[in-house]
């Protein structure tokens, strides 16, 4: 029967899944909790191997759950199936009436708002998906285990923050010196997911083995 | 061979994007729209804007969009296979190879270190995210509201979206029946 729930599981990811592939997470690890497909430790490792792999996240993400959760290539190709279906029945739909509602609906304010407020709903799906890895109810996190795992954490916050807040013109608009340049460049390439969670691997190999 | 073609550009950019949708976008754009000039750039525009209001992954939404506008049905199978098969194939030998070794105290350990960071991954980015949605402290309470039904009351995700559409739709043909009354 796990192959039904998976299937339909993801089958209603891909209906209400809004918002970028971080958002699917948080759609995912609530099914993941409810049917107890896996243990924590091999969640937060897929959603790690998701991030650092080509492809669209949550194909990525589907296709290594379905695998995990069965154990074999069956649930991998099950799952990446039923994410599609959704996009295909409605993105098709869409398709064939494109040529009436052309560019207006962009203008539509029923359109308009509602993508506002998805994207404000979004974000909180995302912080719940975060909240619950730093603390799970009724279980102890297997993502924060001592005080290095928050010292990690706040590391790689700050690398992938800090670029925000790095300029490289000044007030007038003017690009300031090559080293500010330079230096932004340099945190731009190091704030890359690939290369912090390449980081994290080499600390905690000093530190835990 | 345009299916071909099709299928051959889509399996491009879905093996070597790192990093999703909205890096895929970028590269989409270049292929698409620059080099073989299959739709233009303010159609892509719409594109994205559809790809991104559609549910679903906005990856393989743009893949059927394209496919369907430059191929119809056989050009939707190319792009859409062509975005997906290489995620699928890379994960499922990933996924096979890290069975084994998953127990060896050296990868355990390694992996230690890398769930925080993956948190991080999940978490920081919900700045830049805010700052694009053009959050304020009154609308600051949707996203602090829904985290918390998620996390302490257990609630799934998909009801957070449903009562947003639901609600938004609602409120916003209330105010517009008023305004048309005065």
């Amino acid at each position: 029967m796990i192959y039904l729930q998976l299937f339909l599981s993801f089958l209603k990811i891909g209906l209400f899944g809004f918002g970028g592939g971080l958002a699917i997470f948080s759609l995912i690890q609530h099914e993941v909790e409810q049917y107890g497909w896996m243990t924590q430790e091999e969640f937060v490792d897929i959603l790690a191997i998701s991030q650092v792999t080509p492809g669209p996240i949550g194909i990525n993400c589907a296709t290594y759950v379905g695998y995990t959760a069965t154990g074999n290539v069956w649930g991998s190709l099950l799952a990446t199936i039923a994410i599609v279906i959704p996009s295909l029945v409605i993105m098709l739909s869409i398709c064939k009436v494109y040529f009436v509602i052309s560019s207006r609906f962009q203008h539509n304010i029923y359109f308009t708002r509602t993508m506002h407020m998805l994207r404000l709903s979004v974000l909180g799906m995302i912080g719940a998906a975060a909240l619950l890895l730093i603390k799970p109810i009724n279980q102890p996190s297997v993502s924060f285990i001592d005080w290095s795992s928050w010292a990690i954490f706040t590391v790689t916050c700050a690398l992938t923050i800090l670029p925000l807040f790095l300029k490289t013109t000044d007030s007038n608009g003017y690009s300031t010196t090559k080293r500010a340049i330079f230096s932004k460049t340099a945190l731009n390439i190091l704030s890359h997911p690939i290369i912090l969670i390449v980081l994290a691997g080499i600390a905690g190999y000093i530190i835990y083995r | 061979m345009l299916y071909l073609q099709l299928f051959w550009t889509y399996l491009k950019i879905g093996t070597f994007t790192i990093g999703g949708g909205y890096v895929m976008l970028s590269m989409i754009e270049r292929e698409i729209v620059d080099r073989k000039g299959w739709i233009d750039r303010e159609e892509f525009m719409n594109m994205i804007a559809l790809a991104q209001a559609a549910p679903g992954l906005i990856a393989v939404n743009s893949a059927i969009f394209i496919g369907w506008r430059i191929g119809g049905w056989r050009g939707v199978i190319a792009t859409v296979l062509g975005a997906v098969l290489p995620s699928f194939l890379i994960i499922l030998a990933i996924a096979m190879v890290f069975q084994n070794y998953k127990d060896l105290p050296a990868v355990e350990a390694v992996f230690k270190g890398i769930r925080p960071a993956v948190v991080a991954l999940i978490a920081a980015p919900l700045i830049r995210m805010a700052y694009s949605a053009k959050i304020t402290w009154a609308t600051a309470i949707i996203p602090i509201a829904g985290a918390l039904l998620i996390w302490l009351g257990g609630l799934s995700p998909v009801w957070i979206i449903f009562v947003t559409v639901v609600a938004t739709l609602l409120y916003t043909y209330l105010v517009e029946k008023r305004n048309k009354k005065v």
